[in-house]
């Protein structure tokens, strides 16, 4: 009965001690067990050791302790983001037994504030896909239609929300895979700007572009759960010294008067015909709240996933580089020499989808081909940046689809790399430029939900989740809920 | 366009062995891939700085103070082999 609660609900419940933090962790538990072979969301549930907090927070709440917001709330984490003492596989064979040492700091964050750790959602692997399908070691489903995807690549997270598995999760999105996931699963999903939370126990990808960021059922938990994973970390080089508002605060103050940018590019060739009218839709809903809705011009857009393909996969070359079986991971049991043991622990370690990468990468950056392809991409990367800078020097944000698809089905397309990042048309240009974009529910394609997505300022996340919450009490789509 | 023999020659260099399937498979993916990526090229970037990052940040320095470290066991209990608190890895020399 607590799965669709959100988590300012739920929160409400567990301090007035309506129900216990053990309750409601073992109503999520048994929701897993009962669901999870369906859906696929976790690889990892570590029910002991959650009912084992949920103890120790309700023994804090009767002693009468001052808890956080999110004390006694059941959560689940991408399973690249390293929790100390729980496995943190990122879907790879290569690191399938490894257990870090240490915690990610955003896990430090949510573990002090009191929130119970489920377990380790599936993920494409080491976060490399477009479907949730590259994982090692399952498929998830998406909970509205089990013949399609959750959406790439956090879609393990996406799906456990949707489904009413967690509370709420965390993912990380690097060209797309917080906010494409949560588009097809019907719930909310935030990049928040580049620099905005620590990125220290988050396994890389690419690093210039991944960042981690709160699913959730509504916008208002989306606010709640940003407040308590921003802020400075010196573990984190690129973890910007900047204030964190209350991302609560300013949610009711409406968009009377807020100046919205719809970016024509975003509504061209690729973009399915149902999507584009759920969120002209919307916009009109924008628009009758008082928001001025003007067409704009990001004319490097379709330059964008050209861009995001080789920056990230040069990226990811090198960073996948540290996998050599030598100081954790797997390393292979047959080989002649260390360069052989390299090679071998490599070649049976990752999947196809990371290989490919990392061969992208290798060559984008190896000799003779770095200026012609990394150091053009990061060219037109300055492009793609000015072009949003510009626009917003008018407006005050960007609203567009989300997922330029809805209906992707298991097992399509599988085969054509291209076609498997088109979905994500819309979602890379956000990573390129670092700033912070939003998704929300706007509406259904037959049984299948779609995202409107809201691109801000750097660091101007208030105003993202001040527009998505007044569409949202206007609206009623994030109440729905799948049949599973 | 790309050739078998780049993609064996980039395999060497990112430590990759690939089956023949696997040959054959990136040297057609990697090809489609780069074609599409070649529009990039119609892009005038002759008087752009690249961006490696979006942050206003260059270095970022700490002060140099000692402080513990993850213990020693902790760090090799996900060793693949290890030997007297060190990793073991194949002769080298």
């Amino acid at each position: 009965m607590y799965h669709y609660m959100t988590v300012s609900e739920l929160a409400q419940r567990i301090k007035k001690r309506e129900v216990s933090a053990e309750e409601t962790t073992r109503s999520f538990i048994e929701r897993i067990e009962e669901l999870d072979e369906k859906v696929g969301a976790y690889i990892t549930v570590e029910k002991d050791r959650a009912l084992k907090t949920a103890r120790d927070i309700d023994k804090k709440l009767k002693q009468g302790c001052e808890l956080s917001p999110l004390a006694g709330i059941p959560m689940a984490l991408k399973d690249n983001i390293c929790t100390e003492n729980i496995r943190t596989t990122c879907a790879s064979k290569t690191l399938e037994d490894f257990v870090p040492p240490y915690s990610a700091d955003v896990y430090e964050r949510l573990e002090k504030a009191g929130c119970i750790t489920l377990g380790k959602t599936n993920m494409d692997e080491f976060a490399m896909g477009s479907s949730t399908e590259s994982s090692a070691f399952k498929v998830t489903r998406n909970p509205w239609d089990d013949s399609s995807i959750p959406g790439d690549s956090s879609g393990g997270s996406a799906a456990a929300v949707a489904a009413g598995m967690a509370a709420f999760a965390l993912g990380t999105d690097t060209g797309g895979s917080i906010r494409q996931p949560t588009a097809l699963c019907g719930v909310v999903g935030m990049k928040p700007t580049y620099g905005r939370v620590s990125r220290y126990g988050v396994v890389a990808y690419a690093s210039s572009l991944d960042q981690v960021g709160p699913i959730t059922r509504d916008v208002k938990d989306c606010a709640l759960v940003l407040n308590h994973i921003c802020g400075h970390d010196r573990r984190d080089s690129t973890s910007m010294v900047v204030a964190a508002p209350d991302f609560q605060a300013g949610l009711e103050e409406g968009i009377r008067g807020m100046r919205i940018g719809i970016p024509s590019e975003y509504f061209g060739k690729g973009i399915e015909q149902g999507v584009r009218d759920r969120v002209t839709e919307a916009i009109g809903v924008l628009e009758d709240l008082g928001a001025e809705c003007e067409e704009v011009s990001l004319p490097h857009t379709i330059y964008a996933l050209s861009a995001y393909y080789i920056i990230s996969s040069a990226e990811a070359s090198s960073n996948m580089a540290r996998y050599d079986g030598i100081r954790y991971g797997y390393r292979a049991k047959d080989y002649s020499d260390l360069l052989d043991m390299y090679i071998k622990t490599r070649s049976e370690g990752f999947g196809a989808e990371v290989k490919r990468r990392i061969m992208l990468g290798t060559y984008a950056l190896s000799s003779g081909n770095y200026d012609a392809y990394y150091k053009k991409a990061q060219k037109v990367r300055t492009l793609i940046k000015a072009d949003f800078d510009s626009v917003f020097e008018d407006y005050d944000l960007i609203v567009c689809p989300t997922s330029s698809l809805v209906v992707i089905r298991s097992g399509e397309k599988t085969n054509d790399p291209l076609q498997k990042i088109l979905p994500n048309v819309n979602t890379v240009p956000a990573n390129i430029a670092g700033l912070p974009a939003l998704s929300v529910p706007c509406g259904f394609l037959g049984n299948l939900p779609v995202g409107m997505q809201f691109i801000g300022k750097p660091f101007a996340e208030s105003t993202l989740l001040r527009a998505a919450y007044a569409y949202q009490q206007n609206t009623g789509f994030h109440k729905m809920h799948p049949q599973v | 366009m790309i050739t078998k023999e780049d993609v064996e020659y980039v395999a060497g260099l990112a430590r990759l062995e690939l089956s023949g399937q696997e040959k054959e498979e990136f040297t057609k993916t990697l090809g489609n891939i780069l074609e599409y990526v070649k529009q990039l090229e119609e892009v005038d970037t002759s008087s752009v700085q690249p961006t490696a990052h979006i942050l206003p940040l260059i270095n970022v320095y700490r002060d140099d103070e000692v402080e513990p470290s993850t213990d020693r066991e902790r760090i090799l209990a996900n060793a693949p082999e290890k030997l007297n608190g060190c990793f073991k890895v194949p002769r080298v020399i």
